[in-house]
């Protein structure tokens, strides 16, 4: 059977997150607490955790987890990063080995900064320089496989339910001021625990549920712009578009929702003269990037978290508060399990952004 | 030499002699204005007669008398040795080349459908988007000074459907045609294209509506003609007829079609090969700038080329010259007249270099730059849906729209002759379209179509068109080589 990469693979899923407005970091057992209700959504085959704010002893380096198949693999990988990156401290990241949880490959943790000679040479800034790298090694070292590069952040993902990756991740054991979780729902076998979710680029996160029927028109626009879709996920497509929109094209989270999530032309038609032309300008421009078909995605990245429906709301999505935490679910009970009673539980709109983010004094 | 269709009535015929006026060709005539008369071989199967025969009596069939058959030289062979044996002349043919031997893809491609992990949408429950925006776009964004982004976007045409209607020039068709499709054009939110033969003053209302075509022969082309349109397109060349110009002989250059185009009346109009002005891509350039010069960057420029082997490089090539849109016509093009040869062995299918095209401005990284209209040989709404899945904005349709108007695909443009009033000047023929009733064809052709690309797309799990526009996971092939699905960009059915 095809590996996931090889082929395309469509799931359904579950997803969470938490976010502390103030900045308070948290420890995982909430957001694994919150996945865990939502068991069934998920089928064993992949679940994973995204939390931002859990390194702060190393604040200003890239946090790199890294996935190896073999020790080979990791030796090609590390003299890659040593030529190009001054490597601070690196580790295997810590598990618990659970039977729920098999066929672990190697797990290794770095925190880099640039070369600064490496840096001034490519004439590219240290965010592009760090994610070309990564892309890099994705694509031409065999065995490796980048699963987070941001800075203060980390991805932990496996093939199981997201509560026993929870625990072989010992995820509680970590504390930062937000959180998304994803338990999945393909309809094969990967195996791949590359393949699982929360995907990142940088400090970008994405979790999501959906299946995207725009996908090949996404993937092959995004691809023009130095991006390679090596998992064939929609995922993996939808977090280089927002890397795209957001980062290279400079746009807001909010115009980038407007984009993939944009407005129809009859809902345009209607608004006031500059929102009409502002609209139209973000569709007519970006046309390639938007995404149709069912979706609902968290994104998180330094500082914040976005809540995306696709523009049909053909999925679910529920969104809460409780004083200055925000919580987002594919089901209510997920954020009732851990706040029994929210100051305010909505359902977003088809297409309507919801972001939040740190509270300006909580911000370093 | 034998002739190729024979003419036959039963006896239910009641000699009205209805047949005899409607033929144009001269093969059913009525000797002493009373008795029919058969003249078989000037019948073009145009099936003009047969459709107006009030009782039924006629039929037109292949005539069974054959050249002994020979798997080399076939029965058309022997037919076009004999007819050039005599004449000495080059073959003339028209509408597109048949397609017996050169697959047609389209047939070769298959829809995908939304089944249990996503949703189906039903287009008459939920909106389904057909707009398109073409014209070229920037590589980044502008923001004024208060961070409000600021429009930087050169013209586009806005079409309320991916479809558009083909250039076929005013001469080559009666005026009545561009009247209806003008007309139609309108009424869809969509654009019709003057061809090389200028515009008839009677239609500078629908300017909105129309894109002038600036062709090597510059028939009509004038600062008031340049500005009468939405876009302006310069011709380099057509599907039909890759490499050649164009030829409308002085018996259609009369009255209003002499004074549009230009031509002094009974004068051959000679489109020259190439553009004169036209000898390498940095020329192109050029006449990309002058005509925007000329119409205050006001209106998109596209450039339409004929598909050839190396479609991909010249349609970068165009890309990079200041062009907003390219058009490519294909292989199975249209045309009012062709070498016959020309026609039937030169430029390639539509699919392939659709697929072609769009990979490599990809790989270029400037596939967003520009848009891309195909066209040749887009017969109904699946060839549009699958042209656009192949990475195509929009499709354009000639041969479609006529038989809409009534053509039947006798594939005698180039007598001039047209039986049902498309492709002649004769008064008396040209009136046998009604414009009103012919761009009610039009609208209710083009409607239909919509409404089919709104339920396939529905069926995807598609609510707009721009998420369909290169998403060749939509598609598979059957009965296709490795290769053929490699430039294709797809994969086999089952895969």
């Amino acid at each position: 059977m095809k590996r996931e990469g090889e082929i395309r693979i469509s799931s359904g899923c579950a997803i969470s997150g938490i976010f502390c407005r103030d900045g308070r970091r948290i420890s995982g057992e909430a957001i694994r607490k919150s996945i865990a209700v939502m068991h069934n959504r998920s089928n064993g085959l992949g679940g994973g955790f995204a939390a931002y704010g859990i390194y702060p002893q190393y604040r200003d380096y890239f946090a790199l987890h890294i996935f190896y198949d073999s020790q080979e693999a990791r030796e090609e990988t590390e003299r890659f990063l040593d030529k190009r990156f001054d490597i601070i401290n690196l580790s295997k990241i810590p598990t618990r080995q659970i039977p729920a949880i098999s066929d672990a490959p190697l797990i290794w943790r770095y925190f880099v900064s640039p070369l600064p000679h490496m840096l001034q040479d490519s004439q590219l800034d240290e965010d592009e320089y760090t994610s070309r790298s990564m892309i890099r090694i994705n694509d031409s070292i065999t065995g490796a496989y980048v699963v987070s590069c941001g800075k203060d952040m980390g991805v932990f993902k496996a093939v199981g339910y997201p509560e026993d990756v929870a625990d072989f991740y010992r995820i509680e054991e970590y504390e930062g001021y937000s959180w998304t979780a994803h338990g999945r729902y393909p309809t094969n076998t990967p195996g791949w625990w590359a393949g699982s979710h929360p995907f990142s680029l940088l400090d970008l996160t994405v979790v999501h549920n959906g299946e995207i029927s725009s996908y090949d028109a996404n993937r092959r626009a995004v691809e023009m712009y130095g991006y390679s879709c090596n998992l064939l996920t929609d995922t993996e497509v939808i977090t280089y578009i927002l890397d795209y929109l957001t980062r290279k094209q400079g746009l807001t989270l909010k115009e980038s929702s407007e984009v993939i999530a944009a407005p129809f032309w009859t809902t345009i038609a209607i608004k006031d003269e500059e929102e009409r032309k502002r609209l139209s300008y973000l569709r007519k421009m970006f046309s390639s990037f938007l995404i149709t078909g069912p979706f609902s995605i968290l994104v998180g990245f330094s500082g914040g978290m976005m809540a995306l429906n696709d523009r049909l709301k053909l999925r679910s999505l529920v969104a809460a508060e409780k004083g200055s935490t925000v919580y987002f679910s594919s089901e209510e009970a997920a954020i009732r399990v851990i706040e029994e009673s929210p100051d305010r539980i909505r359902a977003p709109r088809g297409g309507e952004a919801v972001i939040v983010s740190l509270d300006k004094e909580s911000r370093c | 030499m034998l002739r190729r269709y024979r003419i036959r009535k039963d006896e239910s015929c009641v000699s009205c002699l209805r047949c005899a006026r409607e033929c144009s060709f001269g093969a059913i005539t009525a000797e002493d204005g009373q008795t029919l008369s058969f003249h078989h071989e000037r019948c073009v199967d145009c099936q003009r007669c047969v459709s107006f025969c009030p009782t039924g009596a006629l039929c037109i069939t292949e005539d069974e008398n054959r050249f002994r058959s020979n798997s080399v030289f076939r029965q058309d062979d022997i037919r076009e040795i004999d007819l050039q044996a005599r004449t000495g002349g080059v073959l003339l043919s028209s509408m597109g080349a048949p397609s017996e031997s050169v697959p047609i893809y389209f047939d070769k491609l298959l829809l995908n459908a939304s089944q249990v992990t996503n949703p189906s949408i039903d287009p008459l429950r939920e909106p389904m988007e057909t707009a398109v925006f073409i014209g070229q776009r920037k590589e980044g964004i502008d923001r004024g000074s208060d961070g409000r982004i600021v429009d930087n976007l050169p013209p586009h045409l806005e079409l309320r459907t991916p479809i558009m209607f083909s250039a076929m020039s005013y001469g080559a068709i009666s005026l009545n045609v561009h009247k209806a499709l003008a007309k139609a054009a309108e009424t869809l939110g969509t654009y019709w294209n003057t061809g090389e033969g200028g515009l008839h003053e009677s239609l500078y209302p629908y300017k909105r509506s129309t894109i002038v075509q600036v062709a090597s022969g510059r028939f009509g082309v004038h600062e008031t003609y340049l500005n009468t349109a939405a876009a302006i397109e310069i011709k380099i060349g057509q599907g039909a007829k890759p490499g050649i110009g164009g030829h409308l002989t002085g018996r259609k250059i009369i009255g209003d079609v002499s004074k549009t185009r230009m031509v002094p009346e009974g004068l051959d109009a000679i489109s020259p090969a190439p553009h004169h002005d036209i000898y390498s891509i940095e020329d192109l350039a050029q006449l990309v700038m002058s005509l925007k010069e000329a119409t205050g960057y006001r209106k998109p420029v596209i450039v339409k080329v004929a598909a050839v082997h190396n479609i991909a490089p010249i349609a970068s090539g165009i890309a990079r010259s200041g062009a907003d849109i390219i058009s490519i016509d294909g292989y199975r093009g249209g045309t009012g007249a062709a070498p016959k040869r020309i026609r039937d062995n030169v430029g390639i299918p539509i699919e392939l270099a659709i697929a072609a095209v769009d990979q490599r401005l990809r790989e270029e990284r400037i596939r967003d730059r520009v848009s891309i209209i195909a066209s040749g040989g887009i017969r109904n709404s699946s060839d549009a849906v699958k042209t656009i899945a192949l990475g195509a904005d929009a499709v354009s349709v000639g041969t479609a729209a006529l038989c809409a108007l009534g053509c039947h695909i006798c594939a005698s443009c180039h007598t001039g002759r047209c039986a049902w009033g498309l492709a002649t000047q004769d008064p008396e023929l040209t009136k046998r379209l009604d414009p009103e009733k012919g761009a009610e064809r039009l609208v209710n052709l083009v409607n239909a179509w919509t409404r089919e690309i709104q339920e396939i797309m529905g069926g995807m799990g598609i609510n707009s068109i721009e998420a369909l526009r290169g998403n060749r996971m939509a598609l598979r092939g059957v009965g296709l080589n490795a290769k053929e699905l490699d430039i294709l960009g797809i994969r086999y059915a089952g895969e």
